[in-house]
């Protein structure tokens, strides 16, 4: 399965070939790709945080003070766009890159060349995407599902974003093939597909939901770009279209994508728990089911993001039915968790805190997700801050505090130093106080009828408003302090890592040295 | 939300000052005034009793463990990683409870959908950004009023007091009597607004091309306010509904009003105006119109928005701008202003445009024109 370097038969340990800046853009290893997604994500993250925290700023208080509302609407389009196109998928491929070879016993990636090639579009993506601010008319403003015929009217900087969708969604279906290909044919002997580590399951079954949505959102973005420049009317009522049509093919990307932005988490999580608690995961072969039940209940539950748009009430009933179960393969997972938690051996250093905090988190932003589900509450809380708050309960407290689990988690496999303890913690509680403050009074603004993407409220919404923007501050400012930690790792400040940090770590990722060494399981390691 | 609201707002009251803030915020859905509000709101306050128990059952668990079980505590870890029948009972049990969630929910759905044998129905269109009213059946029949929001840019803009029904205020509301059905069918001239008035527990789509229709029947007489609720622009945020419900007698009392008030306006659609008349109509016309993208003093916010002040179309052939106003621009944020305004009202707008700031033509357009330019 060498299908990639002939120099790795007698280089282990030391890397041969261009230095410096050519080093990072001609390099087909997996760990260096992986490193490249990971500080790509968190530069994207924290563009997508001073978009976050200027909205945040105009809305301390009812008028408008700070931005004009077209400005305004184009931030909150956006920061949507660059937190799950740039923040949060990247970041998770980046994980994929560094993990999964090292957790299934394979050499490298399946596509080596292409694993490169995935990357380097995403910085050109992102350039696009941001560059847009900066040309007449400004970015666009149609929010981040880019609805018709809203996003028809925007100017040149829609077109920018098109673009720079087509090519992030390049990058994610290669990202996927490679990842599918690489689980299902580069695990080491022994390792069948029941005793994969559950991160690795998590990103298989992410993969086939990336391959099967990205081509739509694709060609959902196409037709806009039609419409706008080529006279077709597929969203356009007087030309024999339907604006409603773009809704539904924007969904049917829309929500497997949300899947796609927390299976891994589950994955990272799932690996967490059991180390910490001393205990192996329980209910593996659920979980795996689990899994595969939420993803293919993704593609049947779109429209229940359209409630409003007026559908035929068997249609409405469907999509609500449908919605509901998710909350059953999503509550298995839970439990699986709190039952690997019981009568463990636990010990609370920084990944498993972000872990446990997860699970505590996510889990209001899933009942929330229940109560939205259910149709006719939905009608009122649609486009509230209500819907505000519960995505970013799954999206903040879901999906990046996994990711900062699993951070501090392979820190010291990354880096070969330890992270220091209490920078970490002070990272994670300064984090969950502040999501909650900033993201709780939501719930509360959303149910008493504030609607979303609005540059000012009536006077009844300003306390909540106010506090969300402290919170908001406070968040952000508190992700500074993940900056501090991971610096001290890389500069090698502090205790050096041994190859298992952690006492009860399983798993062939600490079978190799700390720091992993260039090249690793050249020969694949026998698992028994 | 009313248990964990209370208990929240409970909690926060420990520390006075936040106690005083927490009770003047509102923390639930609004009152509701209709039956489907009302089944809406109980929903959801038994929906909040049933999560917020699992979630104690679940997290008192959790916790319980996260306490006990550590290494610290002299916890020694067991070994078991599977158990088929709590396996099997931790999917069932949330299914039963899902259905128990259903059928609530379906029965409000289908009562929803019912817009049947309505009293009065209205068409309301939304304009990017405001709404436009039609009284199509029922009593009141014939009436129709464009509604824009009447908070005025100097509370915005900081520049006075905000007042009390801040950016919830229009010039014109939507009336409807006291206990009767009401239909509302919904459509948009534009891009896709949202109607939404969370007291009467209704919100639908308009979408332009299409018409959607949603009812409500308001069981106690009152203003209620709302929004729209679907990001349609710039001036999304600045475009709210305000519906008042009268009494039978006071409803009629207003609709042989309005229906007047519509025939005292009929103008004569030949009659030849003056420009000052024009001008000065046009420049009222301009205002509700026209400023929130072109601007007051016709600069607007170049390149989405552009100038009409030394415009080459303003001072140009009237033939070219009249088809503008007329038709909009495709692709743009223009409208069609054709099927908004009154002929009249038109030809007065473009005749202030092309006789106001730098524009100097000395043109009156007539409305005669505007009529036939139609076709």
């Amino acid at each position: 399965m060498s299908a990639v370097t002939p120099d790795q038969l007698h280089d282990d340990h030391h890397h041969h070939g261009p230095t410096g800046l050519m080093r990072w853009i001609t390099t087909t290893n997996h760990k260096d790709i992986g490193t490249m997604y990971l500080i790509f994500s968190f530069i994207m993250f924290l563009s997508g945080g001073v978009m976050a925290l200027t909205i945040r700023a105009e809305l301390f208080k009812p008028g408008l003070q700070i931005v004009q509302p077209e400005f305004f609407n184009q931030l909150t389009t956006m920061h949507g766009l660059v937190m799950v196109f740039g923040a949060i998928m990247p970041a998770f491929v980046g994980f994929a890159n560094w993990m999964l070879p090292l957790m299934i016993g394979a050499s490298d990636m399946a596509f080596a060349r292409m694993n490169n090639w995935s990357f380097w579009l995403l910085p050109v993506a992102a350039i696009l995407l941001i560059s847009s601010f900066f040309v007449p008319g400004g970015a666009t403003a149609a929010g981040w599902t880019l609805y018709a015929p809203l996003s028809v009217q925007m100017g040149m900087g829609m077109d920018l974003t098109i673009f720079a969708v087509h090519i992030m969604g390049i990058s994610s279906i290669m990202g996927a093939i490679n990842i599918v290909v690489t689980v299902l044919n580069m695990r080491a002997p022994g390792m069948t597909m029941m005793k994969m580590p559950l991160f690795c399951w998590t990103w298989l079954i992410t993969a086939y939901l990336l391959i099967a949505v990205m081509p739509v959102l694709a060609g959902a973005v196409t037709m806009i770009l039609t419409d706008r420049h080529f006279g077709t009317s597929f969203f356009n009522a007087a030309g024999g279209g339907d604006p409603v049509l773009y809704q539904h093919v924007f969904w049917f990307f829309g929500h497997p994508e949300v899947y796609i932005m927390i299976l891994p988490a589950f994955g990272i999580v799932s690996e967490i728990i059991p180390t910490f608690a001393r205990k192996p995961l329980f209910g593996y072969a659920s979980m795996v089911y689990a899994t595969a039940s939420i993803a293919i209940l993704s593609f049947v539950v779109w429209a229940h993001h359209m409630f409003t748009t007026g559908m035929p009430a068997a249609t409405q009933l469907f999509f609500m039915y449908a919605t509901m179960l998710i909350a059953v393969p999503t509550g298995v997972k839970v439990f699986n968790w709190v039952a690997t938690m019981w009568r463990g051996s636990m010990t609370f250093e920084t990944p498993m805190l972000w872990a446990t905090g997860f699970i505590f988190v996510f889990t209001m932003g899933g009942f929330t997700g229940l109560i939205c589900a259910i149709a006719p509450i939905d009608i009122q809380v649609q486009d509230t801050y209500y819907v505000v708050a519960h995505f970013h309960y799954v999206l903040v407290a879901g999906s990046l505090f996994a990711l900062f689990a699993g951070a501090y988690y392979w820190l010291p496999k990354w880096t070969g130093y330890m992270y220091s303890e209490f920078i970490g913690k002070l990272h994670f509680w300064c984090s969950i106080i502040f999501f909650n403050i900033t993201f709780f009074p939501m719930h509360f603004l959303g149910l008493a009828g504030m609607p979303r993407r609005i540059p000012d409220y009536a006077l009844q919404f300003a306390d909540f408003n106010a506090l969300a923007s402290i919170g908001a501050f406070g968040f952000g400012l508190s992700q500074l302090i993940f900056i501090v930690a991971v610096v001290k790792c890389v500069r090698g400040d502090g205790k050096k890592a041994a190859a298992s940090p952690w006492e009860d770590a399983h798993g062939l990722e600490w079978t190799v040295p700390s720091p992993a060494p260039h090249h690793t399981f050249e020969t694949p390691p026998v698992v028994k | 939300m009313s248990v964990l609201a209370r208990f929240a707002v409970t909690a926060l009251s420990a520390v006075p000052a936040v106690g005083a803030w927490a009770a003047q915020s509102s923390v639930n859905l609004q009152t509701p005034v209709t039956a489907v509000a009302t089944e809406i709101y109980d929903m959801h306050t038994l929906m909040m009793i049933i999560c917020l128990v699992i979630f104690v059952a679940v997290f008192g668990v959790m916790f319980w463990s996260v306490f006990h079980h550590r290494k610290s505590k002299g916890a020694v870890a067991a070994h078991f990683h599977e158990n088929t029948m709590v396996e099997i009972a931790w999917t069932v049990i949330p299914v039963l409870i899902l259905l128990g969630m259903a059928y609530p929910a379906t029965k409000t759905v289908i009562s929803m959908k019912d817009t049947s044998n309505p009293d009065i129905t209205i068409k309301a269109t939304g304009y990017q950004w405001k709404w436009g009213y039609n009284y199509i059946k029922g009593e009141g029949e014939g009436i129709q009023f464009v509604s824009n929001m009447s908070t005025p840019q100097e509370q915005i803009q900081g520049r006075a007091a905000k007042g009390e029904h801040y950016l919830l205020e229009v010039d014109n509301p939507v009336v409807v009597p006291v206990g009767k059905k009401v239909r509302i069918l919904l459509t948009a001239n534009d891009v896709i607004h949202a109607w939404w008035v969370p007291a009467l527990g209704v919100k639908q789509d308009a979408i332009p091309g299409f018409i959607r229709d949603t009812w409500f029947r308001a069981d106690k007489e009152g203003v209620y306010r709302g929004n729209c609720a679907e990001l349609c622009g710039k001036d999304h945020g600045f475009m709210p509904i305000e519906v008042h419900v009268l009494s039978a007698e006071k409803y009629s009392a207003w609709a042989a009003d309005q229906q007047g008030k519509l025939a005292a306006m009929k103008e004569d659609p030949n009659k030849e105006w003056a420009l000052p008349e024009l001008v000065a109509k046009g420049e009222q016309v301009f205002a509700a119109n026209c400023a929130a993208c072109h601007q007051a003093d016709g600069k607007g916010m170049p390149p989405a928005f552009p100038p009409l002040d030394g415009s080459a179309v303003v001072q140009g052939p009237k033939a070219e701008q009249i088809q503008t106003v007329l038709n909009g621009r495709e692709g743009t944020a223009m409208a069609a202003f054709g099927k908004q305004l009154s002929d009249t009202d038109l030809a007065a707008v473009i005749t202030y445009t092309r006789n106001a700031w730098s524009n100097q033509t000395g043109e009156a357009i007539q409305p005669a024109e505007i009529a036939a330019a139609h076709n």
